[in-house]
């Protein structure tokens, strides 16, 4: 039991509260409007204000747990940089980094932009370990932790990373993380070491209190939960898509709002009667004192 | 002997990443330390997996409660090594499509991508999505407004998850452009941008000093602690 009331009621109510707002989702294929909040916006901005060509390093520091809030963020951040012919270098700090980074790769560029060559337009260099190790190093030795592309490739090989020797070669950087190590390590250990260089990061829930105090100074944007890639996710549909249908792959935020929405409700319900029952009881209590 | 030998170590990386920041020709030195510590990280993952099979094991053979999931862990752990080593199932790589192996143990339709992909992504993403039950019963069951602080700590709760859906754009999306800061979702930004930042950059801060001071005592060897033993 669950104060008076048996937990198995709340599980089954928040079931429904998920899954059927998700069956909803599928029927109708609508989703709630988004207007952007500040940090989500001020990363459409940085990556718009980059010149056509430009190398953008992409972290990918998480892992399936995450998935859920952080892939749809990986997908819009993939799917804009290709839309502006920005040329995505992937990293990963967490060992299943590389393999959710493919993911990316094959849902966004394989499928949508398909004429972009990796080691030329793209590429993605695989997991380093050592967490802020290798960000220390990375710092003033680009190549020293990241010698060959995940297909065994020297990155001296690659048109891609003519020039990069640090990460302060980068104009932009963006982490997608889960934990440690991620914004929080980037900022530390590359944002503050590159005054210059704009960090953007997506960040889980969880996450986002503690990543927020970086932002607007060492974080020039940022994407918090399944909210702010929501917010990103509608403007790059915007910018790409106008008026016409976005591909359903490019809406999985924006549908995971529906559920979100009625958990959250469920929530402050949970809580509301919870502390009716609470004050009841305590009423009883000192009636019958 | 040994001791003094480890403490020279930690005063020697100590002071080179301190001094690394302010002295161009010691950027290098700090690297090759950092590249020790990533040495020393990459050794940790063959020590961890060492001592999860010696734990496990011993749960096994003691035949304690819970040991059928020593068995699984110990399956699990001894047929992905297999798997990802003898890189089963490896699709050949497009550069040399006749070499056995050549492909990487991850490529897609391998062995080892076929367990990431149909066991470990729904287990790990099942288990995070479980916390939403948990959630839910514990809010139901602990959230109460017994004083001031915790009734302050509810109504902000009750900002951020309405601030945070489609809600508070609802509720209070009515409200005229000169009082647009109290709609939900600007308020849910204020207290983040404001109350939470205001108080983690203190934590932060804090955080920062008490690294600060524990690093200069590890460098001294005024602790100990990491030496094991009564060191």
């Amino acid at each position: 039991m669950s104060g008076g009331l048996d937990r198995r009621w709340i599980y089954l109510a928040m079931m429904l509260a998920v899954a059927l707002p998700i069956l909803w989702n599928g029927v109708t294929g609508k989703t709630f409007p988004e207007s952007p909040t500040p940090p989500s916006q001020a990363c459409f901005d940085a990556i718009e204000a980059l010149p056509e060509g430009s190398r953008v390093l992409v972290s990918f520091d998480y892992d399936p747990a995450s998935e859920g809030e952080l892939a749809p963020m990986a997908t819009s951040f993939m799917r804009h940089l290709m839309h502006k012919r920005l040329k995505p270098v992937v990293i990963a700090l967490w060992p299943l980094g590389p393999t959710k980074a493919e993911e990316t790769i094959s849902n966004v560029i394989k499928a949508d932009f398909p004429d972009r060559v990796s080691g030329r337009d793209f590429v993605n260099l695989g997991f380093q370990t050592g967490n802020e190790g290798v960000l220390k190093v990375i710092g003033t030795d680009f190549r020293k932790q990241f010698p060959v592309d995940r297909s065994g490739t020297p990155v001296d090989r690659l048109p891609i990373m003519e020039g990069i020797t640090k990460a302060g070669d980068f104009p932009l950087v963006i982490t997608i993380s889960a934990g440690y190590p991620g914004g929080k390590e980037w900022v530390q250990y590359v944002s503050s070491s590159n005054p210059g260089l704009v960090l953007l990061a997506g960040v889980t829930g969880v996450q986002a209190s503690q990543v927020y105090s970086y932002y607007p100074g060492q974080l020039r944007g940022m994407l918090a939960a399944i909210k702010g890639a929501a917010e990103y996710e509608a403007l790059v549909s915007a910018a790409i898509d106008g008026d016409g249908v976005t591909p359903p792959r490019y809406t999985e935020a924006r549908r995971r709002m529906a559920p979100q929405l009625f958990g959250h409700l469920l929530l402050i319900a949970l809580i509301v009667a919870g502390n009716a029952m609470y004050f009841a009881q305590r009423e009883r209590k000192a009636v019958a004192s | 002997m040994s001791r003094s030998v480890a403490l020279l170590i930690c005063l020697v990386g100590g002071l080179t990443m301190l001094v690394s920041p302010f002295l161009p020709m010691a950027t290098g030195w700090a690297n090759d330390v950092t590249d020790w510590f990533n040495i020393l990280a990459a050794m940790a993952f063959v020590l961890g997996g060492g001592s999860l099979l010696k734990v496990q094991l011993m749960r096994l053979s003691a035949r304690g409660p819970g040991w059928g999931y020593s068995a699984v862990t110990l399956l699990a752990f001894v047929v992905t090594l297999w798997v990802g080593l003898g890189k089963v199932g490896v699709v050949a790589d497009p550069s040399a499509p006749t070499v056995a192996w050549s492909g990487k143990p991850d490529d897609e339709g391998s062995a080892f991508w076929w367990i990431y992909l149909y066991v470990m992504t729904p287990i790990t993403s099942t288990l995070f999505a479980v916390l939403a039950f948990y959630v839910a019963s514990a809010a139901f069951r602990a959230f109460r407004a017994k004083n001031l602080e915790a009734t302050l700590l509810l109504a902000t709760a009750f900002v951020i998850l309405l601030g945070r859906t489609f809600a508070g754009v609802v509720l209070t999306g009515w409200l005229p452009d000169w009082a647009s800061g109290l709609r939900l979702e600007n308020l849910a930004v204020t207290i983040m941008d404001v109350f939470n930042t205001a108080g983690n950059r203190a934590i932060i801060i804090g955080i920062a000093l008490g690294v600060a001071s524990t690093g200069i005592r590890l460098m001294l060897g005024l602790d100990r602690s990491y030496l094991g033993g009564d060191a």
